[in-house]
């Protein structure tokens, strides 16, 4: 018998959406030559690409002009940070950022600066008091917000932080790489990042909206894509702008099905499983995010007997990342961080994929206990 | 060729966890987890906090960087209290005090 496979992994990387691998598998007959050339194979790519490029515009609102594309979602944020504070480095170069964000994308603000990191409550949202606060000290080139984290799914005071932040002068980068395509982003923000891979686009894109008038500085050799130099794949970017119009389509309906089906998750793992320290507020949330962490359990070990039952899930435990740091977020507010399950549910997600996953869970986890030795602990 | 069923190819017997006998003074009790890899510092801290009774306080030694967050984690979940972490040289020392819900 095979096992159905259910994935519940979607944060980031999403299954593809239909539509966008049909644009995808489309454009890599239309628009597979280099749009900078000035033949008309070049310039049907060209015009495939400035179309990708309007339609996210739009979708985010943003002018077009105003959006570039990146090669990850990774490059989009580390870029925005570097060139900002290369912008403004004559006011100063620190960066303010909440807790409940990891390091590595801050690494890029060089020279010298000072990452502030603002605490989170223990629902993983930023004290918007005191992000305001350091935002508004001297010598801040940059303050960072995620719009909500994709990891448990809280969302941000994103609205006052860019209201202390445009008081203060300084200008605000909302990562949004978990939230479009799920919920509306607003428009309280001067760099916006997105994540293609998270709403069922392709991977290997990012998104960077910039508004004008925020001050930047390239800090790459001069190219004609002169944030990403090098450009994008074309293909991607169309495969991207169609995967976002499909999911703003179904955007309340999506999130109606999943807020429900997370509903339940919240409800039942823990009624089912002992020990289990469920992370994120019960609403202001991501319709589609969970994460728990289940007591005495490996998380490494806790993926890999799910993945046997059937089931793609993620992990922040220390155990499952390469450097043995447990996830940023879940230490920051004070949630267990080994034995961790994270959930991110795809579009589509059926109530029968949830039935399974809380009918195998409890046995999953008493059966890890037990070879630990630890079921009376 | 000595035939010794129960010794060769089974394995050991559950080894004795590691409980310092509890005593009356107020000397925190130590667990050194040093090396360990979480979930396992904090299965060694619930294990010696087994034995020892409410208001008892028990101090673990760690090099796992998780445990920062897993011993008041597991502490706020048991009911007792994370009275504090400091760092000596390689490894955390992070002393918790055992509320009403000790001996589980």
């Amino acid at each position: 018998m095979t096992l159905e496979r259910v994935v519940l992994d979607g944060g980031g990387r999403a299954p593809l959406l239909p539509a966008a691998r049909e644009a995808f598998l489309a454009a890599l007959d239309e628009g597979w030559a280099d749009p900078r050339r000035l033949h008309s194979e070049g310039r049907r790519a060209r015009a495939l690409l400035d179309g990708a490029r309007e339609a996210l515009a739009a979708a985010i609102g943003a002018r077009t002009e105003e959006v570039d594309l990146a090669p990850s979602h990774t490059a989009a944020l580390h870029t925005a940070v570097s060139t900002v504070a290369l912008g403004r480095r004559r006011v100063g170069p620190d960066v303010v950022v909440s807790a409940a964000w990891s390091t590595a994308d801050f690494a890029a603000a060089r020279g010298g600066g000072t990452r502030v990191t603002v605490p989170v409550s223990r629902t993983g949202r930023v004290d918007d008091e005191a992000f305001a606060a350091a935002l508004a000290r001297p010598g801040v080139a940059l303050a960072a917000l995620q719009h909500a984290n994709g990891e448990v799914g809280t969302l941000q005071p994103v609205a006052a932080a860019h209201a202390a932040a445009r008081a203060a002068g300084v200008p605000l980068l909302v990562d949004a790489g978990a939230s479009l395509g799920h919920v509306p982003v607003g428009d309280a923000w001067d760099l916006l990042a997105a994540d293609p891979g998270d709403w069922g686009g392709p991977s290997g894109l990012g998104v960077l909206a910039v508004r004008a008038g925020v001050r930047r500085s390239p800090d790459r050799p001069a190219d004609e894509d002169r944030w990403f130099p090098g450009g994008v794949s074309v293909p991607a970017a169309l495969a991207a702008a169609v995967a976002l119009e499909a999911a703003l389509a179904d955007l309340a309906e999506a999130d109606a099905h999943r807020r429900r089906l997370v509903a339940r998750l919240r409800e039942t793992v823990p009624a089912r499983v002992p020990d289990v320290d469920v992370a994120g507020p019960d609403d202001a949330r991501l319709p589609h995010v969970l994460t728990f962490s289940c007591l005495f359990v490996d998380g490494e070990a806790v993926v890999t007997a799910l993945d046997a039952a059937g089931f793609a899930v993620g992990s922040g435990s220390a155990c499952t990342s390469s450097t043995l740091e447990p996830s940023h977020v879940l230490a920051a507010m004070g949630v267990l961080t080994h034995g961790n399950v994270r959930l991110a549910l795809p579009r589509g997600t059926r109530d029968a994929d949830v039935d399974r996953f809380v009918d195998t869970l409890p046995g999953v986890v008493r059966q890890l206990r037990a070879r630990l030795g630890v079921t009376d602990l | 060729m000595t035939d010794s069923p129960g010794r060769l190819g089974t394995p050991p017997p559950d080894r004795q966890d590691d409980v310092p006998s509890p005593c009356a003074s107020t000397e925190p009790v130590v667990v050194d987890a040093r090396g360990l890899l979480c979930p396992a510092p904090v299965i060694a801290l619930a294990k010696a906090a087994r034995a020892l009774p409410a208001g008892s306080r028990v101090t673990v030694l760690a090099t796992d960087p998780a445990a920062r967050a897993d011993v008041p984690a597991w502490a706020r979940m048991r009911g007792h209290q994370a009275l504090e972490t400091t760092e000596d040289g390689e490894h955390l020392v992070l002393t918790v005090l055992l509320g009403p819900g000790a001996a589980r």
